[in-house]
């Protein structure tokens, strides 16, 4: 078992579920309630992480990233650590990558609130931000639960994007699933098999997780 | 109305688009108005204007004085900031919150524990002590609804608008919350606004009526005042009068002489021809309830007052009141109906013998018919 890889796995996911958080809140909500020209545009661009090959994913955030970029050399500049092949990197790839999971739950826990329950807000003197904090996050909470769970199973899972941008350095940009692929080259079955076990229990709690909080939704319809 | 009395609630709305409106009136403390219509007339859209839930391209709304929407003057309040308690059709009750805690979310400004006592007040005026931790899912809908109003009176509203408040809830429900908010009424000294499609409703609670055809004010009057003597043959319709004819003036009505009106070949008695010059088409009602049905063994009294003959070509028996339609012999004209709908009692109809087949004569009241302008070729619902 590779604890560092392990630790480096745990902490992208924590860091790309929290920082993708608010933005999928923002996102959904927007999404869900606001009409806009060109809204069909942005929800396919939302999910094209979903059905693009990691590789294409990953390519595209290298010469994005990359110190010949624009990003990547002015924050190279600036801070002295470029994107490509560090933690940072693979956190904002990780970011991008998740962004269907982050959004599409939110989006959809947004449209089952019934715009008549934030009129009954503004109507009981409660301020957009009262209302958003009362009544839509409390109701929006099944889907809230539901993107960070599937975030934070999903980036443990992710292989080719993390690859692609932050190759495979231990204790930086070596997560679980890499070093599983790692230890196979190597022919260190059981190493890969230990780690394998742990991906395996880690994912299967987040959908477990996932279904919980829909399933007591659909309940709460019923009723 | 007079201008001695200063309206609490003035409302002048004015669209075109997207739903077209024009709709003015005006409702007092104390008062219940109705707005009455067919779906699509604007009821609902010209509650959510009052309550600032929509934008409407011009108009004013002012409560008590205070202008809420001024589109002349750039005013448009917020609907945090106007003080109306809304009671929507389907109550919007918030699901994750108990019954104490829907009423205490306009109490925000209180101190927890006052704000606690208040809503338990305010529940137990509409009668719901001992449901104050229950969600919304586990209350029926009388129950809902009973929040719902009580969450519009925590706001200490200075308008009550209720949409459709009776819609949702079955029938026995329904006549008792009737009740609840009559008896209510006389303890709010505010205006009320009452959405509703149900004419009988708007008849039994409202001290005014507002009738609403694709967003225009057709009339304003008490309920009972529009039913009797509609402005036109569209309200007439609207407000469930079914006998509307064509005729054409005979004989204009003059201080101790009856008008004369003709209608299918008959000489129609009535009691005043109003501002119609003899020789005028006019439409022409007569309220189901100024229809008499003459016995078919002996005359009866009134016998004589615009007796006119027909066939029953369909009854429908609703519990003690039967429902018929009477086809009236006589000229026909391609334009004029020529079915008379009105009521009797079940067991008058059964000691009679009445059928389908059955020639009868009525007799038309001549105080219940009334004259309108003739209606336009095209339109009307």
């Amino acid at each position: 078992m590779d604890w560092s890889a392990f630790q480096i796995s745990l902490k992208l996911a924590a860091w790309t579920s929290l920082l993708l958080l608010p933005v999928g809140i923002l996102a959904g909500r927007a999404l869900a309630w606001t009409p806009f020209r060109g809204r069909t545009a942005v929800e396919a661009a939302i999910m094209l992480p979903l059905v693009l090959p990691p590789t294409v994913l990953g390519y595209y955030l290298l010469v994005g990233l990359g110190p010949q970029s624009l990003v990547g050399s002015g924050l190279e500049r600036a801070t002295g650590r470029g994107l490509v092949f560090t933690f940072e990197g693979i956190l904002v790839a990780s970011m991008i990558f998740n962004i269907p999971f982050a959004i599409q739950p939110m989006q959809r826990a947004f449209e089952a609130i019934p715009a008549n329950l934030r009129e009954a807000a503004w109507v009981s003197g409660l301020s957009s931000f009262e209302t958003f904090v009362r009544v839509e996050l409390p109701l929006a909470w099944p889907g809230l639960v539901s993107a960070t769970a599937l975030v934070f199973a999903h980036t443990l899972g992710e292989f080719g994007v993390i690859l692609m941008v932050g190759g495979n350095i231990p204790g930086e940009t070596q997560t679980l699933a890499i070093a599983v692929y790692d230890r196979v080259q190597a022919f260190e079955n059981s190493a890969a098999a230990a780690m394998a076990a742990v991906l395996l229990a880690f994912s299967f709690f987040a959908i477990f997780v996932v279904h919980l909080t829909t399933g007591r939704r659909r309940r709460h319809d019923r009723g | 109305m007079t201008a001695a009395e200063p309206a609490s609630l003035e409302v002048r709305l004015r669209q075109t688009h997207p739903i077209p409106l024009d709709a003015t009136f005006t409702c007092r403390a104390g008062q219940l108005l109705a707005l009455v219509g067919p779906s699509g007339s604007g009821k609902t859209t010209i509650l959510r204007a009052i309550a600032g839930l929509v934008e409407v391209a011009d108009g004013r709304i002012a409560c008590n004085g205070q202008a809420w929407l001024d589109r002349a003057a750039g005013v448009h309040l917020a609907p945090q900031a106007r003080r109306v308690g809304l009671v929507f059709q389907d109550y919007a009750l918030f699901p994750h919150m108990t019954a104490a805690e829907n009423v205490a979310t306009p109490l925000r400004h209180l101190p927890p524990d006052e704000r606690t006592r208040r809503a338990r007040e305010l529940l137990d005026l509409v009668n719901l002590k001992g449901l104050e931790e229950r969600r919304p899912e586990a209350l029926s809908g009388g129950q809902r609804q009973r929040v719902a109003l009580a969450r519009a009176l925590a706001r200490e509203p200075a308008v009550l608008l209720l949409d459709e408040p009776f819609s949702a809830v079955d029938q026995m429900t329904r006549e008792r919350l009737k009740r609840e908010l009559v008896a209510l009424r006389a303890r709010l000294r505010i205006p009320i606004v009452l959405v509703t499609h149900d004419l009988n409703e708007a008849v039994a609670l409202a001290d005014r009526m507002v009738v609403l055809y694709r967003g225009e004010t057709l009339q304003e009057g008490p309920p009972e005042d529009i039913r009797q003597r509609p402005l036109s043959p569209i309200v007439a319709r609207l407000v469930g009068q079914t006998n509307v004819f064509h005729g054409t003036v005979v004989r204009s009505s003059a201080p101790g002489r009856h008008g004369l009106i003709a209608w299918r070949g008959h000489q129609v008695e009535v009691v005043s021809t109003g501002d119609f010059a003899e020789s005028s088409n006019v439409s022409w009602l007569v309220p189901s309830d100024h229809i008499v049905l003459h016995r078919r063994d002996r005359p009866s009294l009134g016998e004589r007052e615009n007796p006119v003959s027909g066939t029953i070509v369909e009854m429908a028996g609703m519990g003690e009141q039967t429902s018929m339609l009477v086809a009236v012999a006589g000229q026909t004209s391609e334009h004029d109906r020529s079915t008379l709908n009105f009521r009797v009692p079940t067991h008058t109809a059964r000691r009679n013998q009445l059928a389908p087949g059955v020639v009868v004569t009525l007799s038309l009241l001549a105080a219940g018919i009334h004259l309108m302008p003739p209606e336009a070729a095209a339109g009307g619902p």
